[in-house]
């Protein structure tokens, strides 16, 4: 942890990855794309990046396809909604197993 | 008022007297001030004042950004995003006004916004009324806005200068409240500083505390959660009550400014004001009748009235309400036989919300005076002289015959008949 005062009289901080904190464990559904879909990998080129712009927490990055952070998404379907090829679905985390919970946010929810 | 010996001759020669009512002298203020944008929604008994500046903006007389909007939440909004980007901002409301852009005053002042708003004060509906009281600002005294309160024409257009100056200087949002149409509609002479002292007096507004810059880009008031912690690049970054305690040490902080502010104004413009507090025939005073506003102006009829009738009598005037002048009170009151606070505002199943203040602040200070309270002038209702002496008469009585708490007394009311 940072030794940094705590002094800033406002809130306010850098736009950064993590800066508004890891989703953690209660995403109910989860984006998960069919790559043979996207626009942008069918045409080989830089196109669409829909999901990019609607994703509310710009936790979709520009790609050919774009690629979604799930340590980041809260799993509110409107890529999904959004696509108009229909390559992202929404399906349950149950169907995945135990929450795709990555190493770090393992430690951080165990403390 | 007291011009101290130092006052600049120079400014008091080039300035103008006019004759104005006190809405034209918040409007004249800010104009003074060269806002650069104002934003408000009208309600009576404030409208003139936004009528005012917006006839100025209009003509090109003042060079600001005038923002119509469609509520008083909207108009304060405006305001707070001006003030973030670095913009000196104006507003004013009254009463309902008030109320209904209240969620946006407790975001001014967490944000540390230095925006000043004139609030010409009106009694809250139910039932309607457009006239005077001051439960308007006394019901968001809590919110972290300074809060100065004015006696006459001048005081308003004094106060409201110096309120950008003490605005800006601690990041603080200041209310400048003046008695609706008591003051607001009321033609007084007023002397108006030429515009070049003003300027010299108060620069631009060129050091907010939020970060724009398009290279740099910022989250500007982000959620925080309860604890302190390190944000993603690693910085530490204070939880809500860290940001919080910084403000209330700010408006502490203010204790001190507000009467540095006072007398820098007084040597630059020839007038200044008592800072926290002003008094009248108070050196040898038993009897102490303390209020806020124009009402204060009216006591110091009372206490002459009750000084011919051999009560030492004296009038303790609160300029600043918010921050509460804890020290300067105990100085003023240690000693004295009686206070008698008058309030035009209740907190309704307790009392008078200066009474409840002042009392709390003496208790248990050495010879502190018994604290009693009496509301009066509620919606506009006429508050006579002879009955303010009455009810020091009634008070000094129940003191002298020793009670030391006491229901408050309703001055004027007349339930029956």
């Amino acid at each position: 942890m940072s030794t940094t005062k705590n002094g800033q009289e406002i809130s306010m901080s850098r736009p950064s990855v993590g800066e508004a904190g890891r989703t953690g464990d209660w995403r109910n559904d989860r984006p998960v794309m069919d790559a043979t879909k996207c626009l942008a990998v069918k045409q080989g080129r830089l196109t669409c990046q829909i999901c990019w712009v609607y994703c509310p927490d710009g936790c979709i990055a520009q790609g050919i396809g774009p690629v979604i952070d799930l340590a980041y998404c809260k799993g509110c379907g409107i890529c999904a909604q959004e696509c108009p090829a229909g390559a992202i679905s929404m399906e349950p985390e149950a169907d995945h197993g135990t929450c795709a919970i990555d190493a770090a946010t393992a430690e951080e929810a165990g403390r | 008022m007291s011009a101290p010996e130092s006052a600049c001759a120079a400014a008091l020669a080039t300035a103008s007297m006019e004759v104005m009512t006190g809405n034209d002298a918040a409007a004249t203020a800010a104009k003074l001030a060269r806002v650069q944008v104002i934003a408000a929604y009208p309600i009576t008994p404030q409208s003139p004042v936004v009528e005012q500046l917006s006839a100025w903006v209009e003509s090109g007389e003042l060079p600001a950004e005038f923002v119509t909007v469609e509520s008083e939440h909207s108009a304060l909004t405006v305001c707070i995003a001006a003030s973030t980007v670095g913009a000196r901002t104006f507003t004013a409301t009254s009463a309902n006004g008030l109320a209904y852009m209240t969620e946006q005053v407790w975001w001014a002042a967490g944000a540390r916004l230095p925006i000043v708003m004139c609030i010409a004060n009106r009694a809250m509906a139910a039932p309607w009324n457009v006239l005077n009281d001051q439960q308007d600002s006394m019901s968001v005294r809590d919110a972290g806005w300074v809060q100065l309160y004015c006696r006459d024409n001048q005081e308003i257009l004094d106060t409201t200068l110096q309120a950008y100056r003490i605005a800006e200087r601690l990041h603080v949002p200041v209310m400048v409240c003046y008695d609706g149409f008591l003051l607001s509609h009321t033609m007084m002479p007023v002397s108006v500083p030429d515009a070049a002292v003003i300027d010299a007096w108060l620069p631009k507004y060129d050091h907010p505390l939020t970060v724009v810059d398009p290279a740099d880009p910022r989250n500007i008031g982000p959620v925080v959660i309860a604890d302190p912690r390190a944000d993603a690049s690693g910085e530490g970054h204070g939880g809500y009550m860290e940001i919080r305690a910084q403000l209330h040490g700010a408006l502490l902080e203010v204790l001190d400014v507000i009467p540095k502010v006072d007398s820098e104004y007084g040597a630059a413009v020839g007038r200044q004001w008592g800072g926290l507090l002003w008094e009248h025939m108070l050196d040898d005073a038993e009897v102490v009748l303390v209020a806020a506003g124009s009402l204060g102006t009216q006591l110091t009829v009372a206490a002459e009235k009750l000084r011919e009738e051999g009560v030492k009598a004296g009038v303790l005037g609160i300029r600043a309400y918010r921050p509460f002048p804890v020290a300067a009170l105990r100085g003023k009151l240690a000693g004295r036989k009686l206070a008698l606070v008058y309030d035009k505002a209740l907190a309704y199943g307790y009392e008078g919300p200066i009474c409840s203040d002042l009392r709390g602040c003496l208790l248990g200070t050495p010879d502190a005076p018994a604290v009693f309270g009496a509301v009066c002038g509620l919606g506009g209702r006429d508050v006579p002289v002879d009955q303010l002496a009455g009810a020091a008469r009634r008070a000094l009585a129940d003191a002298e015959a020793g009670l030391r708490v006491r229901e408050t007394d309703w001055i004027n009311l007349h339930l029956e008949g």
